[in-house]
């Protein structure tokens, strides 16, 4: 989703009922619950809970560096008595964790709210957390809303109970709440006084014997919030005429229960951890039997079980993905031995797979296009849109698990090399936000135990892959005004890279990124190139002349193609054979002017300089500003 | 009635590419819906944060609307942005139910690399396989009111027959979203949104000639 999806929300709503994405109805709710603090780092499906609670007045907002740096300033303005507010996506939680598992033991003073955006289906991730542990692993309560209305309504609740309990509370959202949009009824803020820090070493500074203290009132508390399981309005029970199968689930999928299941009795938990257990082992005396209906694992039908429950769930349901009624409605069939149900089926028709591409005179498309050229070399990526170099037409990046991992791998695959692969260059590639995430530490580590390992910087001045939010590399803030600006080159400098071993290319010049590449790589020591072209959907952005094909010079040569720029197509093909008797494909091109920013990445492969400005060739073409609004006329 | 079963819920299903517009063509839908009192929710998928890539957009209406997802074979109109698009998407649409697309083609980079072909006729093969069919070139007619962006006006013209509310009711919504903008694009939206319309209809009389 881009930036401009979100400004839809008005900061003040002049109507009571607003359609609202979760994230919208949580930073409306986090703005009329008095937050004073709101920080985040943006990643996919959490980033626009922060980017909206942005536009609403008197709340102080941030893009952090990373989530955990996120989570200590929210818990810093708790401590100092402000409710405050934090947004990350499931696998930010794991970096921010380390912090999380001390502040419960701390406990908080203003209500601090964690809002944990769980990508269920993989829709934009590296792989499929339940961020409903870390309610066990950390003992702090876990809210789950089934829907926008409910986002908003239980972020209010949320801090309520963060403040009653004097613990850090988290919203677990899943894709499905954050990105749905639905009505919501909205109220307005309320101020609230903050008490302002007390100093208590005993509370706030956790050394053993301090952190030891706290632990049992923890566990007190959990015992606390377990009891209010048990009264909390959270929790819903909705009785049924159709007791063969009663449901307990919480989230998006009481929505899918309830759709597929109109008779049956549900059990739905808001409050998702702790569980009511006296309420719900009642649930279960009315029904036949019990099925836990959760995304995604088994946490609720494993606590149930340890209860002596008997309850089906994941021996029947998938353990990942989302759920749907078409999942649901068959698996219930079975348990029940009836015939399956009907469903409709309209026979899929085959159709090109249409993966995700970098954009129109991307500047990762020369870098892409200069790696693909490299022989003998095992690139180390990390997470942003140049992941997608994975891919046609460059096959140029090796491996990618976690932000930031390509330094650290890197500087493995450096240290483990088989004696066979002695000349390897190893390349490891990260973004500029990336980098200052959590890259800077890894590329630390290469230099402080001399690793061999060239690193490009890709310096675009943007968090792309999100909708080009800003970040400290950027010089502008969340509110996009002017910020400091950190500088990429001393940077690294300080970091310990040698001077010379540092450079700034421009990424469109693909003969001297080629050049540097090659240097770099044959010399046995750390060193960094920094592109330094923004990235094409930000203000930084200039789009120059576009550029056309002269017909009759293309040769198909196809070389073009190779850059990977969506605004070559190709207009016909022909197979010929050579004087020497081999098969060759030619693939004729044209460029799509309208699209074209002028670039200039498909000249260089170009060898019979078919490639030219539009206006040499006096042809009236329209430029269209937006670039990624590609078209193709028939 | 839709697969909802008793719960009667209108489900359109909006399809095309990253950057299209085809999350805010859903919007507007979805506005229309509920300023004549309905429940709606609306939803995507959207992977890696589209760039190109294949984008879906539900909507469903009605009385009250649980699950924000169509299953597939329950989607009352499903709204082509393009066309091999359109395809992909088919299994989606229930009995009967209608097929609005548009012409216009995006290829991609894999089919440019020779990697995968187009189809050679999405309206042709659908039809083929028994789908009803309203097609028309939505880019072409943008380009000629001189504005690709106006593409998905005239996809919003093209449905705005096909919905069981009247089509003045979409063209306020859409409309209000240009409020602020200049006499000049309000009223190349509403020549788009009135392009879309007789676009589909003139589909929909060539549809029920060919039999």
């Amino acid at each position: 989703m881009t930036a401009e999806a979100v400004v839809s929300t008005p900061p003040v709503a002049a109507s009571s009922r607003l359609l609202m994405s979760g994230n919208e109805a949580v930073a409306r709710a986090v703005w009329e619950a008095g937050v004073r603090v709101a920080a985040a780092y943006p990643g996919t499906p959490a980033t626009e809970m922060l980017e909206c609670v942005a536009t609403y007045p008197d709340v102080y907002a941030e893009w952090s560096v990373n989530e955990k740096v996120s989570l200590e300033v929210a818990f810093g303005a708790a401590m100092a008595g402000s409710r405050s507010f934090c947004a990350m996506k499931h696998v930010g939680m794991n970096v921010a964790s380390d912090a999380l598992m001390t502040m419960t033991l701390t406990g908080v003073a203003g209500g601090l709210v964690i809002a944990i955006a769980d990508d269920v289906g993989l829709s934009s991730s590296q792989n499929e957390q339940d961020s409903r542990y870390w309610g066990r692993f950390a003992h702090v309560p876990v809210l789950e809303p089934a829907d926008s209305q409910e986002a908003h309504d239980f972020t209010l609740v949320a801090f309520e109970l963060s403040e009653r309990f004097e613990t850090p509370v988290i919203l677990r959202l899943t894709t499905r709440i954050c990105h749905v949009k639905g009505l919501v009824s909205v109220g307005e803020r309320s101020d609230r006084p903050v008490a302002g820090f007390h100093k208590d070493v005993g509370r706030w500074v956790m050394v053993p014997s301090a952190a030891g203290r706290r632990l049992p009132l923890m566990f007190d508390r959990e015992r606390r919030l377990r009891a209010e399981a048990e009264i909390s309005e959270l929790n819903v029970v909705e009785a049924g005429s159709d007791r063969r199968v009663g449901f307990v689930t919480s989230g998006p999928a009481y929505m899918h229960v309830r759709e597929s299941f109109p008779d049956a009795p549900v059990f739905k938990l808001g409050l998702a951890f702790p569980l009511p257990f006296e309420r719900l082992r009642l649930f279960a005396a009315e029904c036949d039997q019990l099925v836990v209906v959760e995304e995604v694992e088994p946490l609720i039908e494993t606590e149930l079980k340890a209860q002596g429950l008997s309850v089906a769930g994941k021996d029947i349901l998938p353990l990942s993905g989302e759920l749907s009624p078409q999942i649901l409605k068959p698996a219930i069939a079975r348990l029940l031995g009836e015939p399956l149900p009907e469903l409709a089926r309209t026979p899929p028709m085959t159709v090109f797979p249409r993966p995700p591409t970098m954009c129109v005179a991307c500047p990762h498309l020369g870098v892409y296009y200069t790696l693909s050229q490299l022989r003998n070399v095992t690139i180390s990526g990390d997470i942003g849109c140049y992941t997608l170099g994975f891919g046609q037409p460059w096959n140029a990046l090796d491996a990618c698990i976690s932000m930031g991992a390509s330094m650290g791998m890197a500087l493995g695959l450096d240290k483990g090399r088989s004696d066979a692969e002695k000349d390897k260059k190893i390349v490891a590639v990260i973004g500029d936000s990336t980098f200052l995430h959590m890259g800077m530490q890894g590329l630390l580590d290469i230099v402080y135990n001399r690793g061999n390992v060239t690193v490009l910087l890709l310096d675009n001045r943007a968090v792309g892959m999100t909708g080009g939010q800003d970040n400290p590399g950027s010089g502008r803030d969340i509110h996009g005004s002017d910020a400091p600006r950190v500088d990429f080159a001393r940077l690294v400098k300080a970091l310990g890279v040698r001077e010379e071993r540092v450079h700034v290319v421009n990424a469109y010049e693909l003969p001297v990124l080629l050049r540097t590449l090659r240097d770099e790589t044959k010399i046995p020591e750390p060193s960094v190139i920094i592109t330094s072209q923004p990235c094409v959907l930000i203000k930084d952005y200039h789009a120059l002349k576009p550029f056309t094909v002269i017909d009759d010079k293309c040769t198909g040569c196809g070389n073009c193609i190779d850059v990977g720029c969506p605004a070559i197509h190709v207009t016909r093909r022909e197979r010929v054979t050579k004087a020497s008797g081999r098969e060759v494909d030619l693939a004729f091109v044209r460029i799509e002017s309208a699209a074209c920013t002028g670039c200039g990445l498909c000249l260089k492969p170009c060898a019979p300089d078919a490639i030219v400005h539009v206006d040499t060739l006096a042809m009236p073409i329209r430029v269209v500003k937006k670039t990624s609004e590609l078209t193709q006329t028939p | 009635m839709s697969e909802a079963g008793r719960f009667d819920t209108t489900n359109i299903l909006v399809v095309g590419t990253g950057g299209q517009g085809v999350m805010t063509a859903t919007e507007i839908l979805a506005e229309a819906a509920i300023a004549l009192g309905h429940d709606a929710k609306k939803t995507e998928v959207a992977g890696m944060a589209q760039r190109g890539g294949v984008v879906s957009s539900h909507l469903r209406f009605g009385a009250k609307v649980l699950s924000p997802q169509i299953t597939p074979g329950s989607a009352d109109v499903l709204l082509g942005f393009e066309a091999a698009e359109a395809m992909r998407w088919r299994h989606m649409l229930r009995a009967g139910g209608l097929v609005l697309m548009n012409t216009g083609r995006l290829v991609p980079p894999v089919v440019e690399l020779g990697l995968y072909d187009y189809p050679d006729d999405p309206v042709g093969q659908m039809r083929a396989a028994g789908t009803r069919v309203f097609s028309f070139d939505a880019s072409a007619i943008a380009q000629e009111l001189g504005d690709i962006r106006l593409g998905n006006t005239v996809m919003l013209g093209a449905i705005a027959d096909h919905l069981p509310f009247p089509a003045e009711v979409l063209e306020r919504c859409i409309l209000k979203r240009f409020a602020r903008k200049k006499a000049e694009v309000i009223e190349l939206n509403r020549q788009a949104f009135a392009a879309g319309r007789a676009a589909a209809e003139q589909a929909a009389r060539t549809a029920a000639e060919a039999g």
